[in-house]
């Protein structure tokens, strides 16, 4: 999209000085920390590329201003808007209205179809643009137009036989990237929208950008992709905790060969103190997990976060429960595909008894029973859980022996710390006995808590 | 400070590090561009494994500018970073000092003030001062690159310190004074965003995210390396590192690996990657045990259905 109007090299003019800043305003909006430095960068930037080029101004101006991925992706999806919306403003002010191929009715299908295979597969924008422009008027003519974007748009792609797959049965046609099919997707929308906005001569109204999954999802008929890219970088950072206390100088003890050792270089004097290298805690991680309906838009993330633990903590062994408790350790440790494991753990373990309510008095009961001899000092217990018993004994004493037995024992509770101990919530019970309790509701909670768990100081070493 | 020959364009930079064996895609070149014209670091980032560090190797071949280091690692200090007193050199010194001066025991008092003077200004003189990577670019007198690996890696203390670097190009010693640059280094950090970096640290860099290359670029740089790869068997070998990368691993098959399986499969002799080939060379792309069970069972198996496997070879599994 060459933008009308906009000088095609040269110091930064006013007009497109002014537009840039209302970027800039706009990407704040949206939560990009844009400060002025970043501006100033930015026009430096501007000074030293071609602006002919439009991936080579997108991508100076982005590597200025988007600081991170996620503001890379909210960076890229304001800037198409953006300078979208700002051309064809510009336009609408002066009048400019495109010529339209509205040439001879012999436009042949096949032939345009032909042609737009090749300039896919050749990836040509320029090329791209042009045919998705004959495209639609082709089509207008046809008479399918249906007036909602999104409906043409796949109209015409259907009509085309542009299938990102192209795997069809006939198997002549090479299968086309579908990356570019998508890009050719966008000019259409593109060449559309242009289209409506010159037929009634003025500009949508402005939208904020949906909340792009920043947050933890909340139903479980959410994309399961979505957690699993939120709790993707959890992973890292889990990965490398632990090894943190490394390299603190708190609390060393001197090793006394190596530094008789070291003085030596010195004429005897013990100059350089050597220390004895700290091991990091490896901490052996019990997590029990909540399963039941009234935690399940909660135990996805959870789940998930259970999976991303058995990544990074090899000492981890996992429980999940219902009415009743059992182990899913191993499944964790032989399926890596996510759907797989829920599928095993809803089918094969059978933890819902009788009401598939939660039953949290006969869980401890049943922990304490069988797994609680191999709890130690070392030993962190973790529950996953809205402490909601549905009525039943909450046996908080049993559940106070086993936090006894382990060396830390925290409890993430997937609501509000606000609903706490309303209805049947018994959180007030378990808490005295845990060395934390959290509310853990979005991916920044979890975050906390992670810190929490590898960066504290044990209490029982 | 003394200015290195600057790049023209950004074709001009993205020729000269495929000079330089590298092939760079748009935006790394565009921002290579951008650093040595602004002057301003650049901070790479990305997944483990797609060339960030080779990246700061490759300008440094391109601009035929010397490469210095600074690895990081958790609770690396200034003293491994910066500059540090060699006091083991400045003991000598004063006990040199103090053998000599029983010569003349009558003026001892005399002779004590005034040596103590000269040689305090002598000990904290550069001639008694490690240079680390830091000083070592700051005060190089030929430009450098100065690559700083894994910044990620040390605390938000060390990142505070660098900000002076970054910024100003100088740094500052109590005993000395502050020491500037006299040429400009072009700096690239990497991170594998295993933590969140300051901003303040951000808000000097410029900023570059590589990710895994497309096929066709993958293929060119596998190309680049191994070019007596039959051209066909590399793009299927391509083709097949990505179906891998598709699937939910602990380590994804980095570039580097990739080039370590053209070059494996040229050693042995493969025409064509089949079930067995794959099984054998495999652990050169996977290197987890939950992982190669992983890939064993989705890609080996997709493997065995495109190619017919010879005879005697079904018992494989």
């Amino acid at each position: 999209m060459s933008a009308p109007g906009r000088p095609a090299a040269g110091g930064v003019v006013p007009g497109a000085a002014g537009s840039l800043l209302a970027f800039f305003e706009e990407l704040r909006t949206e939560g990009v920390a844009v400060g002025s430095s970043e501006i100033l960068d930015a026009f430096a930037a501007l000074d030293e590329v071609s602006w002919t080029d439009q991936r080579d101004f997108r991508e100076a101006l982005a590597s200025t201003i988007a600081k991170s991925q996620e503001d890379r992706r909210v960076f890229e999806l304001l800037f198409d808007r953006h300078f979208f919306r700002a051309t064809e403003a510009e336009a609408l002010e002066r009048e400019v209205q495109e010529q339209r191929y509205e040439g001879s009715d012999r436009l042949d299908l096949d032939e345009l179809r032909e042609a737009i295979r090749e300039a896919i597969a050749a990836g040509n924008d320029g090329e791209m643009r042009d045919l998705a422009r004959l495209a639609i008027s082709a089509f207008g003519r046809r008479g399918e137009r249906s007036g909602v974007i999104g409906v043409d748009v796949q109209r015409i792609r259907r009509a085309l036989e542009l299938q990102a797959r192209g795997g069809s049965s006939d198997g002549e046609q090479p299968a086309l990237d579908p990356d570019e099919v998508r890009r050719f997707e966008q000019h259409l929308r593109r060449e559309l929208e242009r289209a409506t906005i010159e037929r009634t001569g003025k500009l949508p109204p402005s939208r904020p950008l949906a909340e792009l999954d920043r947050t933890l999802p909340t139903s479980p008929t959410q994309d399961l992709a979505a957690v699993h890219r939120a709790v993707a970088q959890m992973k890292r950072r889990i990965a490398t905790l632990g090894h943190e206390q490394r390299g603190r100088r708190r609390g060393r003890v001197v090793d006394v060969r190596r530094t008789m050792r070291t003085s030596l270089e010195t004429g005897g004097v013990p100059l350089q103190l050597r220390y004895r290298p700290k091991r990091p805690r490896r901490p052996e991680i019990y997590v029990l997990c909540d399963v039941s309906t009234s935690v399940s838009s909660a135990s996805v993330f959870f789940l998930s976060v259970l999976h991303a633990l058995h990544d990074s903590f090899r000492k981890l062994r996992s429980f999940v429960f219902i009415e009743r408790i059992s182990e899913v350790s191993d499944i964790f440790e032989h399926e890596r595909d996510f759907r797989a494991i829920s599928e095993a753990i809803s089918s094969e373990r059978g933890v819902a008894d009788v009401s598939g309510y939660t039953d949290y008095g006969r869980v401890w009961l049943e922990f304490g029973e069988e797994i609680a001899e191999d709890l130690g000092p070392r030993s962190t217990a973790i529950v996953l859980g809205d402490a909601r018993t549905n009525g039943r004994e909450p046996h908080a004493r049993i559940f106070g022996d086993i936090a006894e037995r382990s060396g830390r024992t925290f409890w993430l509770n997937p609501e509000p710390r606000l609903y706490w101990n309303y209805g049947d919530s018994v959180m007030a019970a378990y808490e005295p006995f845990c060395d934390g309790a959290f509310e853990c509701w979005t991916t920044k909670h979890l975050e906390q808590f992670v810190n929490v768990i590898a960066g504290a100081p044990a209490p029982v070493e | 400070m003394a200015e290195a020959k600057q790049p023209e364009s950004v074709a001009e930079v993205r020729e000269g590090l495929a000079e330089a064996g590298y092939l760079a895609d748009e935006s790394s070149a565009l921002v290579s561009f951008l650093a040595q014209r602004l002057g301003k670091p650049v901070l790479v980032e990305g997944p483990a494994g797609v060339g960030k560090t080779e990246l700061a190797k490759a300008l440094s071949r391109d601009t035929g500018r010397k490469l210095i280091r600074l690895q990081c690692y958790e609770g690396l200090d200034e003293a491994k970073a910066l500059y540090e007193w060699n006091y083991r050199k400045q003991l000598l010194r004063i006990q040199a000092e103090a053998t000599g001066d029983h010569a003349s025991p009558g003026r001892e008092a005399e002779a004590e003030a005034s040596s103590w003077e000269s040689t305090r200004g002598d000990i904290f003189s550069e001639d008694f001062l490690f240079t680390r990577p830091l000083l070592e670019a700051i005060s190089a007198t030929e430009p450098v690159v100065l690559l700083i690996d894994e910044i990620d890696k040390t605390d938000q203390e060390f990142e505070a310190m660098l900000l002076e670097v970054l910024s100003d190009f100088q740094i500052s010693i109590p005993e000395l004074g502050v020491i500037e640059a006299r040429t400009r280094p072009l700096v690239l950090l990497t991170s594998n965003n295993s933590r969140e970096l300051t901003e303040a640290l951000k808000r000097r860099c410029l900023y570059l995210w590589l990710d895994y290359p497309s096929v066709e670029r993958e293929l060119e740089i596998v190309r680049l390396h191994t070019p007596d790869l039959d051209e066909s068997l590399a793009r299927r070998m391509v083709e097949v590192v990505h179906m891998v990368r598709q699937l939910d691993l602990k380590k994804p098959p980095s570039i580097a690996e990739s080039i370590d399986w053209a070059r494996t499969l040229l050693l042995i002799g493969a025409d064509d990657i089949d079930r067995e080939t794959f099984e054998q060379s495999m652990s050169i792309i996977v290197k987890h045990r939950s992982d190669i069970d992983l890939v064993a069972e989705r890609v080996a198996v997709k493997l065995g259905d495109m190619t017919p496997p010879p005879a005697g070879q079904t018992s494989s599994g």
